[in-house]
């Protein structure tokens, strides 16, 4: 029992980054009609936000101790971060502790600027070309912005750690009554669950409730007749794909402390989110939540070795197993609609 | 001529003159110039080059004129070169038998794949192709191990029973592929006319003319009423429904033959060198077959041949440029100078080829949405003012969706 | 065509006329009895380093590529020669391998066996390369290995960990410096012994391929001959980016210690997850619960942040080493490019030595006829490097191994007996195996990590 109930919950954590991601996806799909492959290469992004405001606040002057020495014997020069002695060390470590959650308020407008160039600059142009084509450019543009990060990064993950507070784990287990580590849950997965279902609320209040997602619904819908209401929804539009970028954003910055930036964390994600997508339905925002969280949860279960004393390898394959048969029994996805890229 | 009217026959004539003299064309440099460096006349990258051709001409044939998207074709690829490895393991070191059973596989597998697979279309149907192939990826890395030999790739080695040739020889090393008893696969003559060299290979020649075959099959299937019917699909498949037609045995059927052609060149790439790894049926791979098609010109003959030549070049030749290369081509400018170029070009070189490859793909799909064959149609229609709707053009216009 | 000049390359310039019944002659002979592959004709030796520039090990084939150039750069008698001074043969003497200016090419492996195979095939095919070294894959190694004894040129593999990479059909061209899954639990389960006593309960995460498999198969054996008991073995597959959901049932499991039989992207993520889970801050069984990582990489442990400290695990050579020859290497590396090397640039710039060292001291040492044409190179390099390639390991860096917990310097009789039965067709370890670097990391993450 308590080895399901500490699944379920790995599985929730799992599912959450996914949600976001696909989320992204969908919205971008159902509104602009773009299959945009360059959406892992956002993610990724976020998630190197995250290490820039930690450079940027780790940022140092040397002073050189003549009673330690480096590597060659010579005397050893050690960095000083300016916000330590800007604020005081204690606070300026604080502030450097924090640079995780400080980095959201960076990844916003920077990843809704990165979604406005791309849209305006890039996608734009290919709203009537073949999807082929869609994903061919996007393609070469997730590569490119990769391997713009590697070339500045490097090709390492680089630690990006959460705040001290949220350092161990949280003991499920003892509140349910069972034995103490029995289930345990780290405190920033946690944050990254709540985070998730937070923006996730989110997304859907702002299309339920504002006028503005009316309109981008009623877009999706039907977007020829919405644009002869004299509605200009090109620039809805737009503003739409930077919320998606700022959603992958937001969940790449989250992500970092969880496992560390590197620069093809996008790529091991693109496809993973396309398989979630369309298990979902293309288009489908609730299908995409829906599956995320799913194929979480199985992913999480295939991975007892219970389980794979029975089958296998099956944690290799669960993922695209699911989808094989989801979309062998629904033909449109979870929550598809139909007729939605069908031809 | 051989059933092909006179413009499909000149363009087989041009591939067949491409093919035949590649070891010239392909060493423009002389050995000893600077510029050698981007000569790709060597045997590896020839077979290469052709090998990677026959794999997207058959992609070609599905994507092209069906405008199924699979995602999951380096399966087929990856299924053929095992086949063929494990003839070298069981049977004997010559090719023809493991090239003819690494494509009754890869067909087989093609067949059971796409009859589940061809029950969706569109994105579906793509992420069900890649859905299987990335299963065939993953088991093949791990728990088929006894099959694939994992992470290592399936090899020979020296206790493989070989029932028709030796399991090792005379000296005591693992035999070599062979074509005719006696006539090794890597034998190669090197012709040198002053400073040039070139090499002619017999594994490059074996893949050049299972090319020109691939190549006269995807014109016969192009121009025959089953391309027409496959093209139908593509344009509109409801209306064929609607006039009673069941459209599924002709895509499975596109399907398989598009998978054979996948598993020919997988044979073939175990004939050049027996080895067969999982990263064949990666994703990735398979991504890469889509870009050769797409960058050349999907529905297109030719455009997949030249795709696929674009890619492994840039893969091979640009990845090798160091910055003492550079170094060596700027040695004539000041030194500022020389220091200040290199930087700039250091990005786009060796580490960077991914960087260079994704621009490129970028502005090939931006400026030339019929891919680099529409790309030299513009060329050649500015030399020739009057314009003639050619065929090919006509498909280079609406590439697959 | 009626001036040209038939010519063909290499096979037959040295007069080896292998290529049996056919006509034409044959470039890539095995060539391992005959000639050579490649002999240079000029006044300089082309190598081909072969290193991943793209994908997720791409900054340790950047830091293989630097300890290559270094090694070019002291062979042609530039820079401080770094080891060379330390050598107790003078045979290398800056003036490039016998005389002949040492080139080099470059590629790209993407760590992929086929793209490592397409570059190598390149370097030897097109840019005549007679040696081929690096990859930081035991499937690259495997994959690399293969083709340069059938092409009939020297293979000096990079990084590779796995048991399976030499000792298996008797590839004599290919030579290795990097130790392997056997020698890092012989070596490490005597520390952790005296570190975590025998009485220890072990939960093994193991990548779900073949040098996990041997990984975690060598190790377990070893902590069990200890008295160690283990607990489960969980397969973890290799694109896992996520370890939680194994992680997760650990501590439930009653073990109290946690082996993550990892390395590269994956052992940096599953050992933030372990750490993440406050799996270290936890008591088991009366004892506080341990992480264990066989296979250390200091480059990529980097990316596991302040995560590393305290956990132990085995490394082929650290740069804190104090001998001579790590001293040099440190030394000119070090004021060459501003960090201290990685255990990945050390292999590999031994390994050029080494080659450049067999290859200069057989041709001294043979008769003159081999020292007049490079000849025959190939067949009597391997040679040579059965028999001197131990000592010239002790000679170029004289390392420091752990034997049995306690910092020793190996005597060099032992390493003699070692590399004649095992480097190459190695079996089952003699006691030597026990002794290698073993890295606690809380002694080993120095100043320059801290700016990182």
């Amino acid at each position: 029992m308590d080895a399901i109930i500490l699944q379920i919950l790995n599985g929730l954590d799992k599912g959450s980054a996914y949600a976001l991601i696909a989320l992204g996806l969908t919205l971008i799909f159902g509104t602009l009609g773009v299959v945009n492959f360059a959406h892992g290469a956002l993610f990724m992004i976020g998630a190197f936000c995250a290490v820039t405001v930690q450079r940027i606040l780790t940022l140092s002057y040397e002073v050189v101790d003549e009673t330690q020495t480096d590597f060659l014997g010579n005397p050893l020069k050690v960095k000083v971060p300016y916000v330590e002695s800007w604020f005081g060390p204690e606070t300026g470590a604080a502030i450097i502790d924090w640079a995780v959650p400080l980095a959201i308020l960076f990844a916003i407008p920077i990843m809704i600027a990165i979604g406005f160039i791309m849209e305006r600059g890039l996608i734009k142009h290919f709203y009537k070309r073949p999807h082929a084509d869609q994903i061919l450019v996007t393609f070469g543009l997730a590569i490119v912005l990769q391997e713009v990060i590697k070339y500045f990064y490097g090709a390492n993950p680089i630690p990006t750690g959460a705040p001290d507070v949220f350092r161990g784990s949280f003991d499920f287990g003892v509140l349910l009554g069972f034995d103490p580590n029995a289930i345990i849950y780290p405190y920033w997965r946690l944050v990254y669950f709540s985070f998730a279902a937070l923006i996730i609320g989110g997304v859907f209040a702002f299309l339920q409730f504002t006028t503005f997602g009316m309109v981008v619904r009623a877009g999706m819908a039907d977007r020829e007749t919405v644009g002869l209401l004299g509605i200009n929804i090109d620039r809805r539009f737009t503003i739409m794909f930077g919320l998606a970028a700022a959603v992958a954003g937001l969940a790449g910055v989250m992500y970092a402390p969880i496992n560390s930036p590197n620069y093809h964390m996008g790529m091991d994600f693109l496809v993973l989110s396309f398989v979630v997508v369309v298990v979902g339905g293309m288009g489908s925002l609730p299908g995409a939540v829906l599956a995320g969280f799913l194929l979480g949860i199985l992913e999480s279960f295939a991975s007892m070795n219970e389980v794979k004393s029975i089958l296998p390898g099956i944690d290799q394959i669960i993922i695209y197993l699911v989808a094989i048969i989801i979309l062998l029994t629904r033909p449109r996805g979870l929550m598809g609609r139909k007729g939605v890229m069908e031809d | 001529m051989f059933g092909l009217d006179k413009k499909d026959f000149n363009l087989f004539l041009v591939v067949a003159a491409m093919a035949l003299l590649a070891p010239f064309i392909l060493n423009p440099f002389p050995t000893d110039s600077a510029l050698a460096q981007f000569n790709a006349g060597y045997p590896d990258l020839m077979q290469r080059f052709v090998i990677f051709g026959i794999f997207a001409i058959g992609f070609n044939i599905l994507f092209g004129l069906t405008g199924y998207l699979s995602f999951g074709h380096a399966a087929f690829l990856g299924v053929g070169s095992y086949s063929a490895v494990w003839v070298f393991k069981l049977l004997g070191m010559n090719v023809l038998p493991a090239i003819a059973l690494s494509v009754v596989v890869a067909g087989l597998f093609a067949l059971l794949i796409g009859f589940v697979s061809l029950r969706r279309s569109g994105i579906y149907f793509s992420i069900l192709t890649l859905a299987f192939a990335q299963m065939s990826f993953n088991l093949a890395y791990s728990v088929l191990t006894p099959i694939t030999n994992g992470e290592t790739g399936l090899q020979l080695t020296l206790n493989d029973p070989r029932i028709l040739g030796s399991s090792a020889t005379a000296d005591g090393s693992i035999p070599v592929t062979n074509l005719l008893p006696g006539l090794e696969i890597r034998s190669a003559y090197d012709l040198v006319i002053g400073p040039w060299s070139f090499t002619f290979n017999v594994g490059y020649y074996l893949c050049a003319l299972f090319l020109l075959l691939a190549f006269y099959l995807s014109v016969r299937i192009f121009r025959s009423p089953f391309g027409m019917m496959l093209r139908a699909v593509k344009s509109n498949q409801q209306r064929m429904h609607y006039t009673g037609l069941n459209t599924r045995p002709y895509t499975l059927a596109a399907f398989v033959i598009s998978g054979m052609y996948a598993g020919l060149a997988g044979g073939l790439m175990a004939s050049m060198d027996p080895l067969a790894g999982a990263e064949r049926m990666q994703w990735t791979a398979s991504g890469e077959v889509v870009l050769m098609t797409i960058l050349g010109g999907a529905g297109t003959l030719i455009g997949p041949v030249l795709g696929a030549g674009f890619i492994k070049y840039f893969e091979n030749i640009f990845s090798k440029i160091n910055d003492n290369v550079l170094h060596g081509w700027f040695a004539f400018m000041p030194d500022g100078l020389e220091d200040f170029i290199v930087t700039i070009i250091h990005p786009f070189i060796g580490k960077g080829w991914h960087l260079t490859l994704g621009i490129l793909f970028m502005l090939v799909v931006i400026f030339l949405p019929g891919g680099l064959v529409e790309g030299g149609q513009r060329i050649a229609k500015m030399f020739r003012k009057k314009s003639e709707g050619t065929d090919t053009h006509v498909d280079a216009k609406h590439p697959a969706e | 065509m009626s001036k040209s000049n038939f010519t063909r390359r290499g096979v037959l310039k040295t007069g080896a006329m292998s290529a049996g019944g056919l006509a034409l002659p044959t470039i890539l002979t095995a060539a391992s009895h005959a000639g050579y592959t490649n002999a240079p004709t000029g006044s300089t030796v082309t190598l081909g380093f072969n290193v991943p520039q793209t994908g997720p090990y791409a900054d340790e084939g950047a830091d293989e590529l630097r300890a290559y150039e270094l090694a070019v750069e002291h062979l042609n008698g530039g820079g401080d020669g770094g080891m060379l001074s330390t050598f107790s043969s003078k045979e290398l003497d800056g003036s490039g391998i016998l005389g002949k200016k040492v080139e080099f090419v470059t590629g790209d492996t993407q760590t992929k066996s086929d793209a490592a195979r397409a570059s190598a095939k390149s370097m030897i095919e097109k840019d005549g390369a007679v040696m081929i070294t690096g990859g930081s894959s035991s499937g690259v190694a495997v994959a690399v290995q293969g083709l340069c004894q059938e092409a009939g040129v020297i293979f000096m593999a990079g990084l590779t960990h796995s048991n399976d990479t030499t000792g298996k059909d008797k590839k004599a061209n290919g030579f290795r410096h990097f130790f392997n899954a056997y020698m890092s639990a012989a070596a490490l389960a005597p520390v952790l012994q005296k570190l975590y006593g025998s009485d220890r309960k072990a939960y093994h995460l193991t990548a779900d391929y073949t040098w996990g498999w041997t990984q975690e198969e060598s190790i377990a054996a070893a902590t069990e001959a200890m008295g160690w008991e283990t607990v489960e073995k969980v397969k973890t597959p290799l694109a896992a980016t996520d370890f939680s959901s194994y992680i997760a049932p650990v501590l439930n499991s009653g073990a109290d210690v946690l082996v993550l039989n990892h390395y590269g992207g994956n052992m940096v993520n599953s050992l933030t997850n372990a750490v993440q889970f406050g799996l270290r801050e936890k008591q088991v069984n009366g004892k506080n619960f341990e992480i264990v990582v066989p296979l250390y990489s200091r480059l990529m442990a980097k990316g596991a942040g302040e995560n590393v400290k305290g956990i132990h695990g085995s490394t082929n050579w650290h740069w804190s080493l104090q001998d001579e020859g790590s001293k040099a290497f440190v030394k000119s590396f070090g004021t060459k490019y501003g960090f201290p090397p990685s255990q990945a640039a050390h292999t590999c710039y031994v390994q050029t030595l080494l080659y450049a060292d067999a290859a200069t001291r057989q041709a001294r040492s043979t008769p003159v006829a081999l020292r007049k044409h490079w000849k025959g190179l190939n067949s009597t390099v391997s040679a040579t490097a059965r028999h001197c390639i131990a000592p010239t390991i002790t000679s170029a860096s004289k390392m420091f191994w752990w034997c049995a917990g306690k910092k020793t310097q190996h005597p060099s009789s032992t390493f003699l007996k070692w590399s004649k039965s095992h480097l190459r067709h190695r079996s089952p370890m003699p006691p030597i195996t026990r002794c290698l670097p073993v890295v606690n990391w809380d002694h080993v993450t120095p100043a320059h990590n801290r700016a990182a």
